[in-house]
């Protein structure tokens, strides 16, 4: 029966290595007073954050075993409506049909705001005719009624030079590229469909950094990671505030508006009923300031970190 | 110009089209190979090994991401290898021509073309959900398992139907029974096909990632599996998520994941080739 005995061997072996493994990472117990597990799901792009804060209260409560999903925002909010999870990561808030369908499930929850994303609107280094866009000028380039009209620079304003516009952008499923086409160009408009999308900003990066007449958009943190390449355009959109280019300051302080959104976690009743659900709400309130900009992201002011602690901290109390 | 110069130049321009047809897939893999170590290679240590994800990249490891694959192809391979290879056998020594079996049949090769993310859907509803293995190490594996079984059926069918139909009349002629001969005669015959089509089913398994995200695979566990349910995680999920990061380390990262990845891989085919070759040597007919 050299079948079987083939698995055999093949089990055995591996199962050495498994448990020789699991048996040496388990072995951080200290003095930590909680344990449990804390089930997060959704956004992958409030993943990093998340995972930052995971990370970091591990250090300070090891037995709580937290584990994060990358399922997206819809898909994290369904596990949470199903009460599959304890947080939900969302790059928008949520929606009214999605929150209906928590109340009919008697989970009570609240919206928490964690950080800020700021888009950038970046063209090649050596495009020097572009000093900045209005948003009615991002609109006219990017709106659905461009494709085949809007082709070349000067189409955009008097003096550009007539050549063509390429564009570079995330792929139609982000949320980046969502929010992009709701603030741009208007709710359930959607952008133009002829331009190159790539659901990697790498590519977007690659792209518009080898073609001059390049203009893309995508998250803050991938023009940081690739200043030298890249030139970042600033954004009017007529407040009075003249172009606005996005920084710390400008994204945190709400100038550079409307090209930066805050993401969010949802929390549940459970952090209501348990203790170290409510423990790494806190810890993350309290720590996100810090490490959301250890993976390229804005955090809000201090100040509207406290607002969100008191709001949090009104949520558990009402339960009782 | 006359007619044989003319078929000979054919000829020779056909040989040159086949070297370069050949060559351009192996030169596209030397390529992939050589970019992945030189990024990489230097960034895998033992604490890249045994150390959990991080946000900084420079700490961060694939401890729960490889033992994860690992656990999910010894469960897929358990689970999906046996009834594989009995379906195989049943359809083509056991099985009666008819209606039945020839619809059968066309919806076993047709459930190989079926995209992956579906047998995810169909995993999320069947496993995780209506069996209530939650989004366990049991659920990926089971659902890898459906993914994986119509390329081990196909295989395993080719491999027994190259087995001459002299050996089967011997066997039966020497006063065995149609289990005896299939046991003895045929599927030793047939091992080395059946697999190769298990190498290319498991090695498909350990790279795929839609219908485990669908399952539920999550992207940060901060520990390794203990048990059948445990919850898990699995190398391309962790190399899909570094590679879109916006720090250029976690590519490097990314690129040395890869290269645990493409050894994992290499060592499970290494392993199914030597058993290969050991069982063929025993056949001497």
């Amino acid at each position: 029966m050299a079948k079987f005995s083939f698995l055999n061997f093949n089990i055995m072996i591996l199962s050495i290595i498994l448990f020789g493994c699991s048996s040496n990472s388990n072995n951080s117990t200290n003095s930590a007073s909680l344990s449990g597990d804390i089930k997060i799901d959704g956004s992958s792009t409030v993943y990093p954050v998340t995972e930052a804060v995971a990370e970091e209260f591990r250090a300070v409560e090891p037995n709580v075993r937290v584990t994060v999903g990358v399922s997206g925002t819809g898909g994290g909010f369904k596990k949470f409506s199903r009460g599959e999870t304890n947080i939900s990561n969302a790059s928008r808030p949520i929606k009214d049909k999605e929150a209906q369908k928590w109340e009919e499930n008697n989970i009570s929850f609240l919206g928490l705001s964690v950080a800020y994303d700021g888009l950038a609107v970046i063209i090649n280094p050596e495009n020097d005719w572009v000093d900045y866009f209005t948003v009615e000028e991002l609109s006219a380039i990017w709106h659905p009624d461009a494709q085949n009209n809007i082709k070349y620079w000067s189409q955009i304003r008097e003096g550009w030079p007539k050549e063509e516009i390429h564009l570079f952008g995330p792929g139609t499923a982000s949320g980046t590229y969502d929010y992009f086409a709701e603030v741009i160009c208007g709710k359930k408009v959607g952008t133009r469909g002829d331009y190159t999308a790539s659901e990697d900003d790498h590519v977007l990066v690659q792209g518009v950094s080898t073609d001059k007449y390049g203009l893309g958009f995508f998250g803050l943190a991938y023009y940081e990671e690739n200043k030298e390449k890249l030139k970042l355009v600033g954004v009017d959109n007529g407040n009075g505030n003249g172009s606005v280019l996005p920084s710390i300051e400008t994204v945190s302080n709400g100038t550079y508006a409307p090209l930066s959104r805050p993401i969010f976690i949802y929390a549940n009743n459970s952090a209501q009923e348990r203790k170290e659900v409510r423990e790494f709400i806190s810890f993350y309130l309290k720590n996100a300031g810090k490490l959301v900009e250890d993976v390229g992201y804005i955090p809000l002011a201090e100040e509207e970190y406290k607002i969100e602690i008191k709001k949090f901290n009104d949520f558990v109390n009402n339960s009782n | 110009m006359n007619n044989g110069y003319k078929n000979r130049l054919k000829d020779s321009i056909f040989k040159y089209i086949g070297v370069f047809a050949c060559f351009i897939g192996l030169i596209l893999l030397a390529i992939l190979i050589g970019n992945i170590l030189y990024d990489g290679f230097n960034r895998i240590d033992w604490s890249f090994l045994t150390s959990l994800p991080s946000r900084k990249a420079e700490k961060a490891g694939i401890l729960t991401a490889w033992s994860g694959s690992l656990w999910i192809i010894i469960f897929t391979f358990i689970i999906a290898v046996p009834i594989g290879i009995s379906a195989g056998v049943y359809l083509e020594e056991y099985n009666r021509k008819n209606q039945l079996t020839r619809i059968l049949e066309i919806n076993i090769s047709n459930l190989a073309g079926v995209p992956s993310i579906i047998y995810g859907l169909l995993g999320l509803e069947i496993f995780v959900r209506y069996s209530n293995l939650g989004s366990s190490v049991l659920a990926g594996s089971f659902t890898l398992a459906l993914l994986i079984l119509p390329i081990i059926i196909v295989a395993t069918r080719e491999a027994l139907k190259a087995v001459p139909a002299s050996i089967r009349v011997a066997s039966y002629g020497l006063g065995a029974t149609k289990w005896q001969t299939t046991l003895y005669q045929v599927l030793p015959a047939a091992s080395g096909g059946i697999l190769t089509g298990v190498i290319l089913a498991i090695s498909r398994a350990l790279g795929e990632t839609a219908p485990l995200i669908v399952v539920g695979a999550l992207a940060y566990v901060p520990f390794t599996p203990t048990g059948p349910m445990d919850e898990f995680t699995v190398l391309p999920i962790q190399i899909f998520n570094w590679v879109s990061r916006p720090q250029h380390e976690f590519s490097i990262n990314a690129a040395a994941a890869i290269i645990i990845l493409l050894l994992i891989t290499f060592t499970m085919n290494g392993i199914a080739v030597y058993f290969r070759n050991k069982w063929q040597k025993k056949i001497n007919w």
